[in-house]
């Protein structure tokens, strides 16, 4: 019980320690790329660090729902970090809740910053909740698919159950179900964790933001903890579709040896998706936001694909 | 005397909830009084479903009351119809032959009738009592064509003896009975397009009565349903549970894509309830396939997620509908653009209506969140059915849930986001206050409800577990787990809420800590909201609910077929001086405007061919009857 408490312990901080260097590697491979030297990959702790010293300004027309939601963000990642396979394939709380249990914390994220964008009273901030929950509502079939191929092929939602079934017979990874699923996830996780071709995280423009139009009001210790909690986010989806999609070499013990092979292997596949996602934010544009829901129908296709070739080809 | 009749609500609501828990818990009664009504006497009959939906009645309608106490205090009219409206729908489950059964569901909804009427002068509400009872009526007469059309073929009125004697009928007759019996129960219950006089019936009511009909008035037709599926007229063929399943998924879908677009609060939270509705019954109709299937283990904890989100939706509507009229009383208007900035003027209403949109929204650690969980893990494991048209129908059930799911968070997001948050958008909204005790009270009672649904799932879903097990008469409750995991079909899947809320609050007080160590925001300065450098911030700046569900109605278009409508009248003398515009961008209703137009139309041109024998001659009235009776002599 203890070793397992630990190990969720060290999970979870494994996550909220090495969420701001993913994105920080995000950002200096998408400089070089393009042929800038680009910033530190460490930038993003240096940024977060000046951020939670300095002061906030808040809006008067704010209510205690603004400065609940930075808390709000940084719980539900928190939790979603111990229900992640990261480290171990039954990490803490894996009997939580499973992958639906996951998708709804998120969820429960971006209903409070959607209620914080619209707390404000700026045109701006409601304009990116409206956005954000269309974008997140959209999302949510092609997750519900993904699962239900995946499920078909393991006889589990459990996470967990998920990654050692697969892990344990890598034939099932060689399915075009599995890939197709891999492909509707990643498209999912590109529109939730607000990422090119849906969101630009780099822009301040009015027309174009969503998630930034939410957080404009928040300064300070408070952004801080949004962009933290938004690092975490990328961390886990990043590292859902490295371990559900990619499962092996996930231990299932959280001591000695075998866990720290295991955080090598989640690196080196952190380091691969990272650098997928860089690429595709080099070469793609941002799509008008209306497009948007046609590349959100394609990835449902795709796994509605996925679950067709999963029953037929079984 | 207002209060006197609440009090009495409340106490026997109170009486009701208890007799209902005894019932689900497994005390069993019958109670036959044959001179009470004609034909065969009043017969109730206490079994563990009907003891659910009798703790549903109870359970609200004590919150209901008490909030009434306020809300409707001196109301001189209305009051009897309330007494009727809970007296009816206490029977209506315990119900145990026909005509006990058609008795108190008419008087159940001629006294929802009376309660939609309640304001005489609005033409809103005259017509939407109007269009209530000609869709409750057509339902009570496929009701009564279906039941007695079983009763005639059975030889009996009493529902005991349907069971034994539904599989001597033969597939076709069942099919016609259950089909005629789920047309009437389905328009109770708001399935789509049978929906079309609930977002304009629940409005109208006022809102205590509004939590009723939505909390339970409707679960009493998926009652009805679940009763004609699957206990009246035996096991059915898996084509009326595929049915169930895949109108349950439109009503879920359509519920939610009409609310999310809603301005009028009380009617966007009954295109909630026709959406919830549809939730139910895509978990009920899972339940009927699986049961067709063979398997029954998984049958009875379909049908108990069916009953864990009637519960959860009794409890959270009715908060959001109490919710809601407590602004209608605070700022005197239904309409989400003329409210704004009321958490600061209503904090107590505010909180529980967050806590009602958490809920609704299928959210963690709140109770929604279980039942939605419970239902998509039913439906996952559809592919323990080796066929693969009904595989097909589930993915889409999977598909459309979690679509109604995304667009539920969208649309409470809107709902409590508009009416509370930001700047005042009106006059009235300004200056609203908080409402009184009792209100409060009511609100904090359901509060607690769907509190004690959210964290107690384990100690819940086995009760509903057994009464789902009754219905079908199998042995097993179907659930397994301890005190706090539930574990459903062994290693498939496994939910504990009391370890996600303690992991939730844990989370929370962990940046909490963290701002404490690097000297926190307690030097917060207070500032207006950046207005790209202009002065004034108003709240015509914000965005506003139109605009927020822009997108949306834009997306789904094909569906809501806005119109756009400009009219600028200029200035006699010059065009440039613009006198007034007038821009109007409506959706348009499609099963209004595809099934019941053609319907309406067709009733008319009959109208007008009648009309040739309608002279307004006693004399000719006369020989009609004696001619009538002539054929029916003949006839007999």
């Amino acid at each position: 019980m203890r070793a397992a408490t630990l190990g969720a312990l060290a999970q979870v901080v494994v996550v909220a320690g090495a969420a701001p260097l993913l994105v920080g590697l995000v950002r200096t491979l998408k400089a070089r790329f393009v042929g800038r030297r680009g910033p530190d990959p460490w930038q993003p702790y240096a940024d977060l660090l000046k951020l939670l010293r300095k002061g906030t300004v808040v809006s008067t027309t704010t209510s205690w729902v603004f400065r609940f939601t930075p808390f709000v963000l940084v719980a539900t990642m928190l939790v979603a970090a111990a229900v992640v396979p990261v480290l171990v394939t039954r990490p803490a709380l894996s009997f939580a809740g499973g992958i639906i249990l996951l998708m709804s914390l998120f969820m429960l994220g971006t209903f409070f910053l959607a209620l914080a964008g619209l707390d404000s009273g700026s045109a701006f901030g409601g304009m990116g909740s409206s956005r954000e929950v269309m974008v997140a509502a959209l999302a949510e079939p092609t997750v519900m698919l993904a699962v239900f191929a995946l499920a078909i092929r393991t006889g589990t939602t459990n996470l967990g159950g998920v990654v050692e079934r697969i892990g344990s017979e890598p034939v099932l990874a060689a399915h075009p179900g599995h890939l197709l699923a891999f492909l509707a996830f990643f498209i999912v996780m590109l529109a939730e964790t607000g990422r090119l071709p849906v969101d630009n995280p780099a822009t301040h423009l009015e027309l174009t933001m969503i998630h930034e139009a939410m957080i404009l009001e928040y300064s300070g210790p408070y952004l801080a903890l949004v962009e933290w909690a938004s690092a975490m986010k990328l961390f886990l989806f990043m590292t859902l579709l490295a371990n559900l999609f990619f499962p092996w070499w996930v231990p299932s013990e959280t001591e000695g040896l075998p866990l720290l092979l295991g955080l090598l292997a989640l690196a080196g596949k952190l380091v691969l998706l990272a650098a997928a996602l860089a690429a595709l934010e080099t070469v793609v544009a941002k799509l008008r936001l209306f497009r948007v829901p046609e590349l959100l129908s394609g990835s449902f296709a795709l796994a509605l694909l996925s679950v067709a070739s999963v029953v037929l080809l079984k | 005397m207002a209060r006197l009749v609440f009090a009495l609500g409340g106490v026997g609501g109170g009486a009701a909830a208890a007799l209902g828990l005894a019932g689900v818990l497994g005390h069993g009664w019958t109670l036959e009084i044959p001179w009470l009504v004609p034909l065969s006497g009043l017969a109730l009959r206490m079994d563990p479903i009907a003891g659910f939906f009798l703790l549903l009645v109870g359970g609200t309608a004590i919150p209901s009351s008490i909030y009434a106490l306020d809300y409707a205090r001196g109301a001189r009219r209305g009051l009897g119809a309330y007494f009727a409206f809970v007296g009816a729908m206490a029977v209506v489950p315990l119900a145990a032959n026909v005509v006990t059964f058609l008795l108190a569901w008419e008087i159940m909804a001629l006294a929802s009738y009376a309660l939609v009427l309640h304001d005489r002068d609005d033409p809103a509400a005259v017509q939407a009592a109007w269009i209530y009872a000609v869709m409750t009526h057509a339902g009570l007469a496929c009701l009564l064509a279906g039941m007695l059309l079983m009763a005639g073929w059975t030889g009996s009125l009493r529902f005991a003896d349907w069971p034994a004697a539904a599989p001597g009928l033969g597939a076709p007759a069942r099919s016609v009975v259950f089909g005629l019996l789920a047309l009437g129960f389905a328009s109770k219950a708001g399935v789509i397009p049978l929906h079309v006089w609930l977002p304009a019936a629940h409005p109208a009511a006022p809102s205590h009565v509004s939590a009723l009909m939505s909390g339970v008035m409707i679960k009493l037709g998926v009652m009805g349903l679940l009763r004609a599926g699957l206990d009246w007229l035996g096991a059915g063929p898996a084509w009326w549970g595929v049915a169930l399943l895949l109108a349950g998924t439109l009503s879920a879908v359509g519920g939610v894509l009409y609310a999310v677009v809603d301005r009028d609060l009380k009617r966007l939270l009954a295109f909630s309830s026709i959406e919830n509705v549809g939730i139910i019954l895509v978990a009920a109709g899972a339940g009927m396939v699986f049961r067709a299937s063979g398997l029954e283990t998984l049958a009875v904890f379909a049908i108990a997620a069916a009953l864990y989100h009637a519960a959860n939706h009794a409890a959270f509507k009715a908060l959001l509908f109490l919710g809601a009229g407590a602004l209608v009383h605070g700022v005197g208007t239904r309409d989400l653009e003329a409210m704004g900035g009321l958490i600061k003027r209503m904090p107590w209403t505010a909180a529980a209506f967050l806590f009602g949109a958490i809920s609704i929204a299928a959210l963690p650690p709140l109770n929604g969140f279980v039942s939605e969980w419970l239902t998509l893990q039913a439906l996952l494991q559809n592919t323990r059915i080796p066929r693969l048209e009904l595989n097909l129908a589930f993915a889409v059930a999977l598909a459309g849930l979690a679509l109604t799911a995304g667009l539920a968070v969208a649309c409470f997001v809107r709902a409590f986001g508009i009416a509370f948050l930001a700047l005042p958008r009106s006059e009235a909204a300004a200056g609203a206050h908080e409402v009184g005790g009792a209100m409060r009270a009511g609100m904090a009672l359901l509060v607690a409800a769907c509190a004690a649904l959210a964290l107690g799932p384990t100690v819940v879903l086995p009760r509903l577990g057994g009464a789902a097990a009754s219905l079908i008469g199998h042995a097993t409750p179907g659930v397994g787990g301890d005190l706090l995991i539930i574990a459903v079909s062994g290693d498939f899947a496994t939910l504990s809420m009391p370890v996600i809320g303690l992991a939730l609050a844990a989370g929370l007080l962990l940046p909490v800590v963290l701002l404490r160590l690097t000297r926190g925001p307690h030097r917060a300065r207070l500032y207006e909201t950046w207005g790209c450098g202009r002065l004034l911030q108003t709240a015509r700046m914000e965005y506003t609910a139109i605009a927020f569900a822009s997108p949306v109605r834009r997306i789904f278009d094909f569906l809501y077929r806005p119109e756009k409508r400009l009219e600028v009248e200029a200035h006699p003398d010059s065009r440039f001086f613009v006198r007034r515009i007038a821009y109007g961008n409506p959706t348009r209703a499609l099963a209004e405007e595809w099934l019941y137009a053609p319907i309406l139309g067709v009733l008319r041109l009959g109208a007008a061919r009648m009309r040739a024998i309608q002279s307004g001659s006693a004399n000719l009235y006369l020989i009609y009857v004696l001619a009538a009776l002539i054929v029916l002599l003949v006839l007999a």
